[in-house]
């Protein structure tokens, strides 16, 4: 029989191997996967992981391709690690992504077709300020009225899907794209574009917040009295109350920052590699974020290499798709199974597992 | 030979690094109370759950009625005619009475039945109750009573009985051996679980003595001192603490009119409190549980704000201020929950000597934390206070209760206060690391400091307050001097008979 | 614009119909709440309902057994739940969140196959003499099994959790493991189950969707009705007959809006989809705002994690 029992302190070892071993489970199982998909699953596995990075054939375009995918994972899972270690579950980061691009778009075509060096900035301010404002109502409603945060912003998701529906299909449609749904290019425009800063490295303005990002969590959790009440809310809400954290303060500031840094996502995916605000420019980042942030384990280093892995699986799934015939699907899948598995090992910190009598408990 | 009702044998359970019973033998007569004697930590709450099939045994056998008696799960324990009254944890505060006696049943008769059955024998043994009340909205001993019906409905042979007058009044205290001894001449045995040497003297036929899971002694506690089983009980002589007469200072904290609601569902709401404590004062305040402690606490600490003037320290109202800028003009709080509340348990110590100390010993400028000096900080009081523990970088979860509580009392009265609220200092703590906090409590009066001391513990007030109140559904008696108090007089205090006149 | 064209009676019994799915996963997730236990992995499981149950029904050709293929589905989905959360003791909103995240995914492989294909059709059950009442008849007592299994299923979950033994004892595990725990009970295994109702009725929820709803299978169809449905529960305050209540309301939203968007109504399409999202959200607030956890009902082990110590 096997049981657990709970370790005196969590392991330091284990909360460092488990994401490792995740992953590693998490390709046993999808090498299973990809085998009952008729795919030689060692052949699959090489293509995802393997290929992007280091064949000759693809890694020219591959590689560039993963700091772009990771910018905006790394971004947004960043702000709700925040919320997440605080116990404030913003789910929602997908819409306040939407409504970011939005926002940031917006402010770029109404100056069309103006030059200023200006515009790029305010579009950044507006992005994040989108984002911003979308967070805070899940955040307000949670303060004022005690309503459930996680509810309320995963439902704006589908809220914000059908206002990006609208944008593309009318208020912010090409006036000059023959009728065709969509928004005009912003990053054909170089007032409103966010350009590869150094080329064919896939590094962009986003990616570069990514790591202020990245670097700037990491001080304030662990040097800053902020990030101190933010992990003491999530360990221990009364003693956090006893300690003198105010919780509104905190449910504003974690939901505000997630909500911004997810807008500023936005942002530089649709005036960069998306290019315009059309009726699907959004790829689901604001969820696989939430993997991210957990794989990461809500630590900021981790959530950078966390981030680049998630992007590896997003391009080694396309190149898979396009050279095996994987479906699109079955990546979605392996994703979900990394955070089952994650979550699964996670066990191991804080218990330890025995075999043997002691019963049923 | 027939008289025996329960007799085990060699008892062992032992957990990773514990041994929480070695060796366990003793035997309880039909129709008697036995004691069961020991310190926090002694084995006895271990004991009792293998007797009621929630931990099986690794060694060792019992025999119930000269039968084989090896229950899987409480169950078995209760179909073979043992019943347990609990210290905490096996009500449900959302459901009724009637819905909490049949839970505890195995086969319960339907609900009308079942309530007409609570209310025959509610009477029959002098605990009225009402079966369709919310058990939430009980008060702690009327809890207890839904504990015990549920139990004496099953027609139990052997009622173990975990630390049952802790939240008993001493009128209570008086109704509840009325009812063990009517027990007692039914035939009824009771394993009565206890630390309070007088009850057992009061109650008790026989006494089994454990001390770190093991079986020290088994006496007659009706000859046998009470000091000598205290001595038993924890090996070695107690240090008794020492008070300082001296003369009180100026009044440092008052309370006018307080009254807050409480965060809680089924908490309860102070009603206009009114207190003075002066420097070097300490103010006990007992009180069964549930009676408001928690809330005065939280008023008194910041956690919850009132009027500015319904608080106030040496003359500035503070009653609108956080938790925070109370510390910062030296109102300190240690609260009942060691873990949870006044410790965050996965945080190492360090951190949480930050988590009050960060205001008063400066560990943050503009919000940057200095750890080196948090360390430090957490070092002195795991060196001044003997908190037993590796080192700071251990979590808080990973100490026993006692150096717990050593670390989070040092940790407030190393900040030197001006005002300390403590609530439940040496709750599950054993005597000897509870006689030290009590010391170092009485030291930091004599330095001035004004104390209120929130206790149930009433020897613990007796043994250490200058003057004494008691909570009751949230009010607060008038203040009295402890010298020449009386044993009735303070239950007369505690049933709220003080608020009444 | 001819608001004309809507006509009440059929509004009603489209609104049983778009609110049935809805209502069996809030039921499932209302049992599961219950026990203390938050799922937040109903969309999962109903997407996932969703394709079993469309492709077992297209491949027997009968749609009774696709409902029961969808059932198992969900319920072998939430099984991922329940030991992740029961067993090795994870976070439940992580692991509610993966489940969904995860749902999808596999729903969408598993679909590849079904997008376009047509299902076999679910008879409709006409009740004797009732269905032949003037206007009541056809728009009450003229659907097919699921609307009437669904509508019977509250009132046993209402009846169960009242007076019964069973419901009493899901109740107490909710309100406190640590107590029932002490009593005997075996928290872990009732919860399993617990969980695992709710996977199936949040499956049959998914199937009826896409096989009688819809029907059709669509990449990622649930669109948020497993969140809706979470919501609903709340909305509820954890009581079966109000989960009917709300489901209805729900359902009565999302056809008024679609017959607005067919009446033509000077509105944009989008801000009309939106709606139902947005009275939802609007619900919780108000239910939100007026008391506390208890007041409402709110299971108060709710999303805590039980591990039996010692």
């Amino acid at each position: 029989m096997i049981h657990l029992e709970k370790r005196a302190e969590p392991s330091k070892t284990w909360t460092a191997f488990t994401p490792v071993l995740a992953v590693i489970l998490t390709m046993i199982a999808g090498g299973l996967m990809f085998a009952a998909l008729g795919k030689d699953p060692f052949e699959a596995l090489r293509t995802i992981f393997y290929d992007p990075l280091f064949s000759e054939q693809f890694s020219a375009y591959s590689r560039p391709q993963l700091l772009v995918k990771a910018g905006p994972l790394i971004l947004i899972a960043i702000g709700l690690s925040l919320g997440f270690r605080a116990g404030i579950w913003n789910i929602g980061a997908e819409g306040q992504y939407i409504i970011g691009a939005i926002c940031g778009a917006a402010v770029g075509l109404a100056l069309y077709p103006s030059q200023s060096w200006l515009i790029y900035p305010v579009m950044i301010l507006a992005g994040a300020f989108g984002g911003w404002a979308w967070a805070m109502i899940p955040a307000i409603l949670k303060t004022r009225f005690n309503t459930n945060e996680i509810l309320v912003s995963l439902l704006l998701v589908y809220v914000a899907e059908q206002l990006l529906a609208s944008m593309a299909l009318s208020t912010l449609r090409n006036p000059e794209g023959n009728g065709f749904p969509g928004s005009r290019n912003l990053s054909q425009h170089w007032a409103t574009s966010n350009p590869e800063l150094i080329s064919g490295t896939g590094m962009h303005i986003g990616v570069l917040f990514g790591f202020i990002a990245v670097i700037m969590a990491y001080i304030m959790l662990n040097k800053h009295m902020l990030g101190f009440q933010i992990r003491l809310t999530g360990e221990s809400p009364r003693a956090a109350q006893f300690a003198g954290v105010n919780p509104t303060r905190l449910i504003l500031i974690c939901l505000g920052t997630s909500g911004a840094l997810a807008g500023l996502a936005g942002l530089f995916e649709v005036s960069g590699p998306a290019g315009q605000v059309s009726i699907d420019f959004n790829v689901g980042y604001g969820f696989t974020a939430i993997i991210v942030a957990f794989l990461g384990r809500l630590h900021p280093v981790g959530i950078l290499l966390a981030g680049l892995l998630m992007a590896l699986t997003y391009i080694g799934g396309e190149l898979a798709q396009f050279m095996l015939g994987l479906p699109g699907a079955s990546i979605q899948a392996f994703q979900g199974m990394l955070l089952f598995f994650l979550l699964g090992v996670d066990v191991l910190t804080n218990f330890r597992i025995r075999i043997g009598h002691g019963g049923k408990k | 030979m027939s008289d025996l009702l329960l007799d085990i044998k060699g008892l062992t359970k032992a957990y990773p690094g514990v041994v929480a019973n070695d060796d366990v033998s003793f035997s309880i007569q039909k129709g008697e109370v036995h004691a069961l004697l020991g310190e926090n930590g002694a084995g006895k709450s271990t004991l009792v759950k293998m007797i009621y099939g929630l931990v099986r045994p690794d060694k060792g056998d019992m025999q119930l009625k000269a039968a084989t008696f090896a229950p899987q799960e409480p169950r078995a324990a209760r179909a073979s005619g043992v019943a347990m009254v609990f210290q905490h944890f096996s009500l449900f505060d959302a459901l009724n009475v009637a819905e909490n006696i049949a839970l505890g049943m195995e086969n319960p008769p339907k609900q009308r039945e079942l309530a007409k059955r609570i209310t025959e024998v509610s009477q029959a043994y002098g605990l009225p109750l009402d079966p369709t009340r919310m058990v939430g909205d009980l008060s702690a001993g009327e809890r207890q009573r839904v504990e015990i019906i549920r139990c004496l409905l099953q027609d139990p042979s052997l009622l173990i009985m975990d630390e049952p007058t802790s939240v008993l009044t001493p009128q209570e205290v008086e109704v509840l051996f009325k009812t063990l001894r009517k027990l007692r001449e039914e035939g009824t045995s009771i394993l009565y679980i206890s630390h309070k040497l007088e009850e057992i003297r009061a109650i008790c036929d026989a006494a089994t003595i454990l001390r770190r899971g093991k079986v020290v002694a088994t006496s007659d506690p009706k000859t046998a001192s009470a000091r000598e089983l205290a001595e038993l009980m924890v090996g070695s002589t107690l240090h008794q603490p020492e008070r300082a007469t001296q003369e009180l200072g100026d009044v440092m904290l008052e309370v006018n009119d307080l009254s807050t609601a409480s965060a809680s569902p089924f908490g309860t709401s102070l009603k206009s409190i009114n207190l003075k404590v002066r420097k070097g004062e300490v103010l006990g305040v007992g009180g069964v549980a549930g009676n408001g402690q928690d809330e005065l606490l939280a008023a008194l600490s910041g956690e919850s704000l009132s009027s500015a003037n319904s608080v106030i320290i040496d003359g500035n109202p503070i009653g609108n201020l956080g938790p925070n800028d109370r510390r910062h003009i030296g109102v300190l709080s240690a609260p009942e929950e060691r873990l949870g509340h006044a410790a965050a348990p996965d945080m190492s110590l360090t951190e949480n000597a930050l988590l009050t100390g960060s205001k008063r010993e400066n560990l943050a400028e503009n919000g940057f934390i200095n750890w080196g000096k948090t360390r430090e900080f957490a070092e002195k009081i795991i060196s001044d206070f003997d908190v037993r523990t590796p080192g700071p970088s251990h979590v808080a979860r990973s100490l026993s209760g006692g150096n717990l509580q050593k670390f989070v009392i040092g940790r407030e009265i190393l900040q030197r206060p001006e005002v300390l609220v403590v609530n439940q200092p040496t709750w599950g703590v054993d005597a000897a690391a509870a006689a030290d906090i009590r010391q170092a409590l009485l030291d930091l009066a004599a330095a001035g400091t004004a104390l209120v001391v929130i206790s149930q513990d009433l020897d613990e007030l007796m043994e250490i307050s200058t003057n004494f109140a008691a909570l009751h559904h949230g009010h607060l008696s008038e203040t009295r001097p402890c010298k020449g108090l009386t044993v009735d007089e303070i239950g007369l205090m505690l049933g709220g008979a003080d608020a009444a006149a | 614009m001819d608001l004309s064209a809507i006509n009440p009676l059929v509004l009603i019994t489209t609104l049983m119909i778009a609110a049935t799915p809805i209502l069996l996963a809030a039921l499932g997730e209302l049992v599961v709440e219950k026990s203390g236990v938050l799922n937040l992995g109903v969309e999962g499981m109903m997407i996932t309902g969703a394709i079993c149950g469309f492709a077992i029904a297209v491949e027997t050709g009968n749609p009774a057994i696709g409902m029961l293929a969808a059932m198992v589905g969900g319920a072998m989905l939430s099984l991922i739940f329940a030991f992740l959360t029961q067993i090795l003791l994870a976070n439940q909103v992580a692991t509610g969140l993966a489940l969904t995240l995860f749902g999808l995914g596999l729903s969408s492989l598993l679909g590849q196959g079904y997008v376009g294909v047509k299902p076999p059709s679910t008879p409709k059950i006409e009740i004797p003499l009732l269905a032949d009442l003037p206007i009541v008849g056809p728009v009450l007592f003229q659907h097919d099994m699921v609307v009437y299994f669904s509508i019977f299923m509250v009132v046993v979950i209402w009846a169960t959790l009242k007076y019964s033994r069973l419901g009493l004892v899901l109740r107490a595990v909710g309100e406190s493991h640590d107590a029932a725990h002490a009593l005997g009970y075996k928290v872990v295994r009732i919860r399993i189950m617990a969980i695992m109702f709710g996977g199936a009725m949040a499956g049959l929820g998914g199937a009826y969707l896409s096989l009688v709803r819809v029907p059709q299978w669509v990449d990622g169809m649930t669109a948020g009705a497993g969140w809706i449905a979470l919501a609903i529960v709340v909305f509820a305050s954890w009581r079966a007959g109000r989960v009917l209540l709300g489901a209805y309301l729900f359902g009565g939203v999302t056809i008024l809006q679609l017959n607005l968007q067919a009446a033509g109504v000077n509105l944009p399409v989008e801000y009309l989809s939106m709606s139902p999202y947005l009275i939802t959200i609007l619900v919780l607030v108000i239910m939100s705002a007026k008391g506390g956890r208890a007041a409402l009902g709110a299971p108060a082990a709710l999303g805590r994690v039980f591990h039996a110590s010692s």
